[in-house]
């Protein structure tokens, strides 16, 4: 497992990590945490001729609260995420993805701004970053830029960050006091999930007063179970009507089919996994 | 412990859990594993691998490559032709098997995805891989024979792709046993004819899906060529079979090749192979004149090295309508891939034996007809055969209990040999010399909380809770301790099965001890310390084993087929109690006492009804100065042994396992899995509960996770760990694990194996149990794996899930944005 050779750069600030992106355009490729860039290295699937490691920009590093958003550091890894005291009380459901998110070793050296970028339609993250319609910064040679969830996931490893540019942190909106819940189907723990529903919902008065669904693996970008949704909100949180609505949690999906499970079998599961997701969310909210 | 017999002698070591005292070198990796090996002026290989699953090789143009930096040499099948040596099947199963010849590097026709076309060496392994890239190779694609029943079906006649077109077939060998020709039994078709009648016949098929071995280290290879001898390290179980394999396919004389399998990372037979790559590296370096060493990719690996099991099992069982069965008729099919590999046909036949397991049945026949088709080839796998046939028979006593109505131990026990029956010869012509069911399953039962479970699943039916409790039971027992040389001659193996083993006592009365067992992850070091410390009256501290190095270990059969302990400790045994004697005399001299006076205890020899003695110690290190030894007594008191089984070994035990299975989604969750296996006398506990624990974990995911699938233009699409999947510790529950002993008559420690115990029996307890979860749901099969869709599949419409999409998802983008 050698890579094919390649030059290796460690700016220490974003301006300096633009300037090798633009001086070498398409050959260079971003390293973040590396957990999918150099099992493609060393398996030969591409072959960049520059690394552009940000590993030493300590600036994109960090959780922070920024009045009704909290803003997540692109490089921060996933194991601070998700012990963050912030995420947890104002995005919930992305430190319950997280806990769920492959191993620990992937979790200590993988990062948040690196998995989303990646855009694998079954990663972990873009389920919550849609649902709770998170916002993209991007960097780039003309400043700076914010992509809303619903437009940054383009298609399958493809997003709204164009070659020049570098996506440096997620602001996600606060849901505080929002029950949330991270239904996910793996037949081993390190394998990327057959599907997973992220669910998060606000409940006030036995009502579901809002509520935001997010599917990994059932199409080439992650989706949002509008549908679902929209049959929720202002409904009553009880299993009927959570039961009934979920029926139409794969509406707009085209999941793929491969070893793990077929097309068929997974517009089937998500309609199970979602009422699960939903009812532990809305319990969580304290319906 | 549960004894049922009392352990046959007094012991300090044996018995006792010591850590293993290779562990610390072995984890941490500071030790000589092949790959870490370094020799002046070493040249590294690369491998250029065909993407096609069967294509003839029109033009290789290495030019590009040998001009790339580093490069010396780039080197083709016609290159190495006349050198190179040929892969050997050791186990013709017939006298007209089919075998197509197998050169190490083909020169005009690969047969495979992934077979070795080139080889690319350079002076470091990062430019021999760069320079890889550049082999130009124009293949023209032939007719791929993939699918294990169509393969078999094919001839020239009907068109059907062949595996090897000159070959006309692609059946290699039909093996059959049949318990009315040989005398141990009735004929079949009567019983089967007369259950049509009067009782029940049952009738399944079964697949035996491709599994990886996925061994942690991946195979490497080190050939020093300077020297007298050629020096060749190789991450092999079978260090001196490969050097007979060399010696035997280059013409070198055997004399002039030394091989060594340093520390090696597991093997689970993936490692009991004479593999292509150590035969182009042998050829590479004996035409450079310089040493090379080829490692392997994890990719390379999963494609390349041999894969196991993959059957299709054709079952017919009669019983009465009592239960008691009357008769089993096995027709299988059995994939050898592309070749016949080192035990190939071999391996269904070492299950032929064991579809009767540990039941009375009085008719039984065995039909095998062994395949080549456009894959990987297979061979042995933790189990070889065994695991294979364990799953075919306690699946069908399930099934024969759900027919009946009974509860499926009860069935059991109408047909297993009662403990006061052994010794016992079987159907299959096998003599079980001891074991005792009864025990072990009341054991088991208890253990498992067995009623308790089942008025749970009563419960959970009854409400039509969403998540079902099934229970899979297996009684299973194998046959190990490969084997009896005579055995073998008369199944025309290549071989015998006999073990070697020295014990030299050095003058500063500190013990080395050589076993021709070569151990890969087993713990011998510190089991064989234990018995040797125990049998010499020696401190564990003191003895040393070595092993795997042919030039240290002149004989030794290797390690496989759970015969380590069983056979190979039996050698040690003999060699220490030779050493004992050769130092009685010496002795008696020295004590100036009779030898009929002189008790050895301890390690000491005593003069009865004295407090006079001399340690073993002594004796060595007097015999060493041979100052005053007995008059004719050669001085050193070493001794060698050599063991031939005089039977094969049989453990058994009893497997409870309790499934969950969520009938909304199909996915299965282990409740509770608990054995009592019966392995004789246990050496160290330790060590067994880590086999036990392990050999669990490999079988279970055979059951529930592991699949190697192909598509359908014969290219591995589990070719990752991203999509065969192994599991971890995080996917597996805590086992509940206990033995009770019947100790082997067969060897005097009376142990039994137990490398291959846990895989062999757990599979069918963990599909009895899914199965059991929904049968009432109208569910009798599901195909392994049992995937959720499978599950939920069964569930939801008849058959048992239907075959695997041969398709992987992308993970790892090939335009990495961030990542």
């Amino acid at each position: 497992m050698i890579p094919a050779p390649f030059d290796y750069v460690a700016p220490s600030s974003v301006e300096e990590a633009l300037a090798a992106l633009q001086q070498h355009g398409d050959d260079a490729k971003i390293l973040a945490g590396g957990q999918s860039l150099l099992p493609v290295l060393r398996m030969r699937l591409n072959a960049p001729e520059l690394i552009i490691d940000l590993g030493r920009i300590d600036s994109l590093r960090g959780v922070r609260d920024d009045g009704d958003a909290i803003v997540i550091g692109a490089m921060t890894p996933h194991s601070v995420v998700g012990a963050d005291p912030l995420v947890a009380e104002h995005a919930l459901l992305v430190a319950k993805a997280v806990a769920h998110l492959a191993d620990a070793q992937v979790r200590h050296r993988g990062t948040f701004g690196g998995a989303l970028a990646h855009a694998d339609p079954a990663g972990d993250l873009g389920g919550p970053a849609r649902a709770l319609d998170a916002q993209f910064v991007i960097a780039g040679p003309a400043g700076t830029r914010t992509v809303p969830a619903d437009d940054f996931f383009v298609d399958l490893f493809e997003t709204a960050i164009s070659e020049d540019e570098i996506l440096t942190e997620v602001r996600i909106p606060k849901h505080t006091g929002w029950g949330a819940h991270h239904e996910k189907m793996v037949r081993v723990a390190h394998q990327w999930p057959i599907c997973a529903v992220a669910a998060t919902a606000r409940v006030e008065g036995g009502t579901i007063a809002d509520i935001a669904i997010g599917l990994a693996n059932m199409g080439s970008t992650p989706l949002r179970a509008r549908g679902v949704e929209e049959a929720l909100r202002g409904q009553p949180a009880t299993e009927d009507a959570v039961r009934a609505a979920c029926g139409r949690a794969a509406e707009g999906a085209n999941p793929p089919s491969d070893l793990n499970g077929s097309a068929e079998y997974r517009n089937h599961v998500v309609t199970v996994m979602c009422r699960r997701a939903v009812l532990g969310a809305v319990q969580g909210a304290g319906a | 412990m549960t004894a049922v017999e009392a352990q046959p002698m007094d012991t300090k070591e044996i018995g006792r859990d010591r850590r293993r005292k290779e562990d610390a070198r072995l984890i941490t990796g500071r030790t000589r594993w092949t790959d870490n090996l370094q020799l002046n002026g070493m040249l590294h290989l690369a491998m250029v691998r065909s993407p096609f699953a069967h294509a003839r090789i029109t033009t290789i143009d290495t030019r590009a490559a040998e001009e790339a930096t580093g490069v010396v040499a780039v080197l083709t099948g016609e290159d190495l032709a006349d050198t190179q040596g040929a892969c050997i099947n050791a186990w013709a199963i017939t006298t007209d098997q089919v075998t197509p010849a197998h050169p190490p590097m083909p020169v005009d026709r690969v047969a495979f995805a992934g077979e070795t076309v080139a080889v690319v060496v350079a002076r470091s392994a990062a430019e021999a891989r760069d320079a890889a890239e550049l082999v130009e190779i124009d293949y023209d694609e032939l007719p791929a024979a993939l699918d294990l029943k169509e393969a078999a079906a094919a001839s020239a006649e009907n068109g059907g792709a062949l595996a090897h077109p000159d070959l006309g077939t692609n059946k290699s060998a039909f093996w059959r046993f049949d318990s009315a020709e040989a005398g141990t039994g009735g004929d079949v078709d009567e019983a089967i004819a007369q259950a049509r009648e009067d009782g029940v016949v049952l009738e399944r098929e079964y697949r035996q899906q491709r599994l990886i071995p996925a061994f942690m280290e991946p195979r490497s290879v080190v050939v020093d060529p300077t020297g007298e001898q050629i020096t060749v390290w190789s991450a092999t179980q079978i260090p001196h079979i490969l050097r007979f394999a060399l010696a035997a396919t280059t013409g070198v004389p055997e004399s002039k090749i030394r091989v060594i399998a340093p520390d090696v990372g597991g093997g689970f037979g993936g490692k009991l192979q004479q593999t292509p790559e150590e035969m182009i590296a042998f050829a590479v370096a004996r035409r450079l004149g310089k040493p090379v060493k080829y490692t392997e990719t994890r990719s390379e690996s999963l494609l390349s090295a041999h894969h196991g099991r993959d059957q299709w099992q054709k079952l017919t069982l009669a019983a009465t309508k009592d239960g008691h069965v009357t008769g089993l008729k096995v027709e299988l099919l059995a994939d050898l891939g592309a070749y016949v590999a080192l035990v190939g046909g071999g391996v269904p036949v070492l299950g032929a034996f064991m579809f009767n397991a540990i039941y009375k049945f009085p008719a039984y026949q065995f039909n095998c007809q062994t395949v080549l088709t456009n894959k990987t080839w297979t061979d042995a796998y933790r189990g070889a055969g065994r695991p294979e046939a364990t799953y075919a028979v306690e699946r069908l006593m399930d099934e024969l209990a759900a027919e009946l109505g009974k509860d499926p131990l009860e069935v059991r026990e109408m047909n297993w040999i009662k403990h006061e029956e052994f010794p016992f010869t079987t159907v299959a012509g096998l003599e079980y010399d001891s074991g005792n069911y009864e025990a072990a399953t009341a054991r088991a039962k208890e253990l498992f909380g067995y009623d308790d479970l089942r008025a749970e699943q009563k419960r959970r039916r009854d409400s039509g809770d969403p998540v079902q409790l099934g229970i899979g039971v297996s009684t299973f027992t194998e046959m190990c301790g490969l084997a009896p040389s005579r055995v073998l001659g008369q199944l025309n193996y290549g071989a015998g099965g006999w073990e070697a083993a020295s014990v030299r006592m050095l003058p500063t009365g500190k013990v080395e001890v050589i076993t021709g067992a070569s151990a890969h992850g087993q713990g011998h070091e510190t089991a064989f310390s234990q018995i040797v410390a125990d049998r010499l009256g020696v401190p564990f501290e003191d003895v040393e084993i070595l092993h795997g190095d042919t030039q240290v270990v002149p004989r030794g059969m290797d390690t496989y087929g759970s015969r380590s302990l069983v056979v190979g400790g039996e050698a040690l045994v003999r060699a220490a109690d030779k050493v004992i004697e050769k130092a009685k005399p010496i002795a008696a001299h020295l004590l100036e006492a009779s030898i009929d006076d002189l008790e050895f205890k301890n390690g000491r020899f005593g003069v009865r009804g004295t407090d006079q003695g001399l340690a073993i110690g002594e004796i060595a290190t007097a015999s060493f100065a041979a100052h005053n030894l007995p008059d004719g007594v050669e001085p050193g008191i070493d001794a060698d042994a050599t063991y031939d089984p005089v039977n094969f070994n049989f453990p058994h035990g009893t497997h409870l396992c309790a499934m969950e299975v969520d009938t909304e989604t199909g996915e299965t969750r282990m409740r509770k899995y608990t054995c009592v296996d019966d392995i004789g006398v246990i050496i160290n506990p330790l060590i067994v509960s880590g086999q036990v624990h392990g050999g669990l974990v490999q079988g279970i995911a055979q059951a529930l996770w592991e699949e190697a699938v192909y598509d359908d233009s014969g290219t591995l699409v589990s070719g990752t760990f991203t999509d065969y999947l192994l599991p971890t510790a995080a996917d597996t529950i805590s086992f509940d694990i206990d033995h009770t002993s019947s100790p082997s008559t067969t060897n005097s420690l009376g142990t039994k194996g137990v490398g291959e115990a846990g895989t062999i029996a757990s599979t069918p307890a963990v599909v009895n149990a899914v199965v059991d979860a929904v049968r009432h749901l109208g569910v009798d099969d599901i195909q392994m794996p049992c995937t959720p869709e499978r599950v939920w599949k069964a569930i939801n419409t008849a058959g048992s899930g239907g075959e695997t999409v041969d398709a992987a998802v992308p993970h790892l983008s090939t335009e990495e944005g961030q990542a």
